[in-house]
């Protein structure tokens, strides 16, 4: 006997998973505002000669890239409180797991568009009388936040996605949401579907705008 | 007797166990226009880098206008150590113009404001005298009609023309040519040495280095044939070119005329 | 800070971690070996000429890579039963998910490795007289595995911490062992910190060979 698809359950629950959508946009930019701050002074300290500041970034970066991010999030959220002697609320826990792990991300992102400019680029400058801050700021900088986008969008997709894994400190992030919407109408299958088509939609979205302002922002480079 | 605008005293350059320069003395007059030549790996452009601190030499002085650049402290052995504060070697750099292979225009601006872009930020002028500057300068070298266009729609010949212009625009001593033709297509090469005589006409100082022979032997007043990292020729235009003395610059300049017509 | 740390409960314990670092490479070479295959499948098909391969395909690769993981888990074991009227265990849904997900991802990475090779490549070896098959397999193939390791490397990189999602469907691997010691024992902070570093230890070694390897190809290239 074919199963009987029965979306009325669901969207009579709908504005529950608004509030989860509106959430999950809400931590998602939050993390990456405070991600992209992470991840300047990471790369920076990256791309410093001094070992004092490079030997930490580079082990902050590779801790992150190489652990899954739901220990980031339990940690922030069940290990951290010890440690510190203080409590975190599911929000704040998410946004430090979420920001670290992005800043690290970006960090790399950031490092790359910068070394990513000819060594012309540079010569040209020095060349011409300017100093190195000069030459950064005028010159390499905005030539490397061009390269730096489609990496970036991509990045902050991943981001976007892992956000679901907030529910799993029952924050009401979309997926919680979902989780709780099922749990009063026992329909899953349409419940998880529907936030998939969702989750589709806004990644899609966001994608297509990202799209656009990467169009704009490289418009000196096509022939 | 004036003092030579740039001199240069027993310069070596290595990279690594790589010696590229090994003792290289020069003497530059205001108004002389020398053309190094010489095989790849000889050191020409590392030479030339070395002039305005792109490399930074291994061993040797560099003077220009009478003073030494670089501060002298005591090293260890009671050998002397050479520093280079970045402030002096901007200022060096302001005063000496370099022209690339690459060209190495800034893509994300137009011809105008690369041309304009050191006269605000390093030589600290009004955006608009700046910009009348750069106007001029641009003008000099026929590209009055390309202002606000990016460097990426224009030729190479024509890139490279507002490379001179970016350069000359600071009002340089010297101007240094590092290649400045060996990127174009043949057709462009020829706008580009235009511009570079109608440089020499005006009586600047200037070195070139180049593979054009040609134009080095009308453009100008000293050749010198750059083997080993050291001088092996030195001489007029007439001297090296037409009669050379030593057997490697003959064997060197044979190169070139084996498939005359 | 005057916490007390205590790490001998991890010494005591750590049969319990072993076990889940077993269900963990359980999980881990199966799909991507799996997802290796089905996703060069699903790349011929996205190349292909009919828009009946064409098509469904790159609805399955957008759907697999524009939506998040663990909602991919949850949907395989919660939804997918009620369709498919048989009940799957933790394990088998997160095999499910895990593996069709890989396979999207090694489907791009196919598809892009295939279609940079440059039409230079096939006319070049084409006026030298050489049959298609000879072409594909002396020529384009090895030029393409050269590409694709590193970006094939990293996906099995990324496959191995995303096996810590099962986790969630009360998979007993490894990050599910440390979650229910750290509960057990009161103890999250050694239980999570231990459990951070074997996944660092697990992971580290893949992440720096992948380097090494991009390194090398980029010099020969």
């Amino acid at each position: 006997m074919p199963y009987e698809w029965d979306f009325s359950a669901v969207f009579q629950h709908f504005d529950m998973l608004l509030v989860g959508l509106r959430n999950t946009i809400e931590i998602a930019l939050v993390s990456i505002v405070c991600g992209i701050g992470l991840g300047l002074v990471l790369a920076f300290m990256r791309l410093s000669s001094r070992r004092l500041l490079k030997f930490p970034a580079t082990a902050f970066i590779e801790f992150y890239r190489n652990t899954p991010p739901i220990i980031h999030f339990f940690w922030f959220f069940y290990a951290l409180p010890v440690l510190m002697n203080i409590s975190l609320d599911p929000f704040s826990a998410a946004v430090l797991a979420l920001s670290t792990q992005s800043g690290a991300f970006y960090a790399e992102v950031f490092r790359g568009g910068i070394v990513s400019i000819e060594s012309g680029q540079w010569e040209g400058c020095k060349a011409l009388g300017m100093r190195h801050s000069q030459a950064m700021r005028r010159i390499i900088l905005p030539q490397a936040v061009a390269r730096m986008m489609p990496p970036f969008v991509e990045r902050s997709f991943e981001l976007t996605k892992t956000t679901a894994l907030a529910s799993t400190l029952a924050y009401a992030d979309l997926l919680y949401q979902a989780m709780q919407v099922n749990s009063e109408t026992y329909r899953p299958l349409e419940v998880y579907t529907t936030i998939a088509v969702m989750y589709l939609l806004l990644l899609l979205t966001a994608s297509a705008l990202a799209r656009v302002a990467e169009h704009r922002l490289t418009a000196y480079g096509r022939a | 007797m004036t003092v030579p605008i740039l001199e240069v005293r027993d310069l070596h350059k290595s990279f690594g166990n790589l010696h590229v320069l090994r003792g290289i003395d020069l003497v530059v007059e205001q108004g002389e226009r020398i053309a190094i030549i010489g095989g790849s790996g000889s050191g020409k452009s590392t030479l030339l880098r070395c002039l305005n601190f792109m490399e930074m030499p291994t061993q040797g002085s560099i003077i220009l206008d009478g003073k030494r650049i670089g501060r002298v402290r005591p090293g260890k052995d009671g050998a002397e150590r050479v520093v280079y504060p970045e402030a002096e070697l901007c200022d060096v750099r302001e005063r000496l113009g370099m022209v690339f292979q690459q060209f190495n225009l800034f893509p994300h601006m137009t011809v105008l404001e690369n041309a304009m872009e050191a006269l605000v930020t390093v030589k600290g002028m009004k955006r608009a005298e700046a910009r009348a500057h750069a106007e001029a300068e641009l003008a000099k070298v026929g590209l009055s009609d390309k202002f606000d266009v990016y460097p990426s729609k224009l030729s190479g010949g024509q890139q490279q023309r507002v490379a001179i212009a970016r350069a000359l625009a600071m009002e340089p001593e010297i101007l240094l040519f590092d290649e400045p033709t060996s990127s174009l297509d043949p057709e462009l090469v020829v706008e580009v040495l235009r511009v570079i005589r109608a440089l020499a006409e005006e009586g600047r100082t200037m070195l070139l280095v180049t593979h054009e022979l040609g134009f080095a032997y009308h453009f100008a007043t000293k050749i010198i044939f750059l083997a080993d990292g050291v001088f092996h020729e030195v001489g007029t235009p007439d001297e090296v070119l037409k009669t050379p003395k030593r057997e490697r610059t003959q064997a060197f300049l044979a190169r070139f005329t084996e498939f005359g017509f | 800070m005057d916490y007390s740390f205590d790490f001998s409960l991890i010494l005591a314990n750590y049969p319990v971690l072993l076990r889940g670092l077993v269900v963990t490479l359980e999980l881990w070479v199966p799909c991507f070996v799996v997802g290796l295959l089905v996703g060069f499948g699903l790349a011929l098909a996205r190349l292909s000429r009919h828009a009946w391969l064409r098509l469904p395909s790159l609805g399955y690769i957008e759907l697999f890579r524009d939506t998040p993981v663990l909602i991919q888990l949850i949907w395989f074991f919660y939804a997918f039963p009620i369709i498919a009227g048989v009940q799957l265990s933790p394990f088998l849904a997160a095999c499910l998910g895990l593996t069709l997900n890989t396979s999207a991802y090694c489907a791009e990475i196919f598809r892009g490795g295939i279609q940079s090779i440059t039409r230079g490549q096939w006319e070049g070896a084409r006026a030298l007289g050489m049959r298609h098959s000879v072409i594909l397999r002396r020529i384009i193939l090895p030029q393409v595995i050269r590409r694709m390791l590193p970006a094939l490397t990293n996906r099995g990189i990324e496959l191995g911490k995303v096996t810590s999602l099962a986790s969630v469907l009360t998979v007993h691997e490894l990050m599910y062992q440390g979650r229910l010691l750290s509960s057990t024992y009161y103890r999250p902070l050694e239980m999570l910190s231990t459990v951070a570093l074997v996944y660092f230890v697990l992971i580290y070694p893949g992440s720096y060979l992948s380097m090494r390897l991009e390194t090398r190809l980029a010099r020969r290239g």
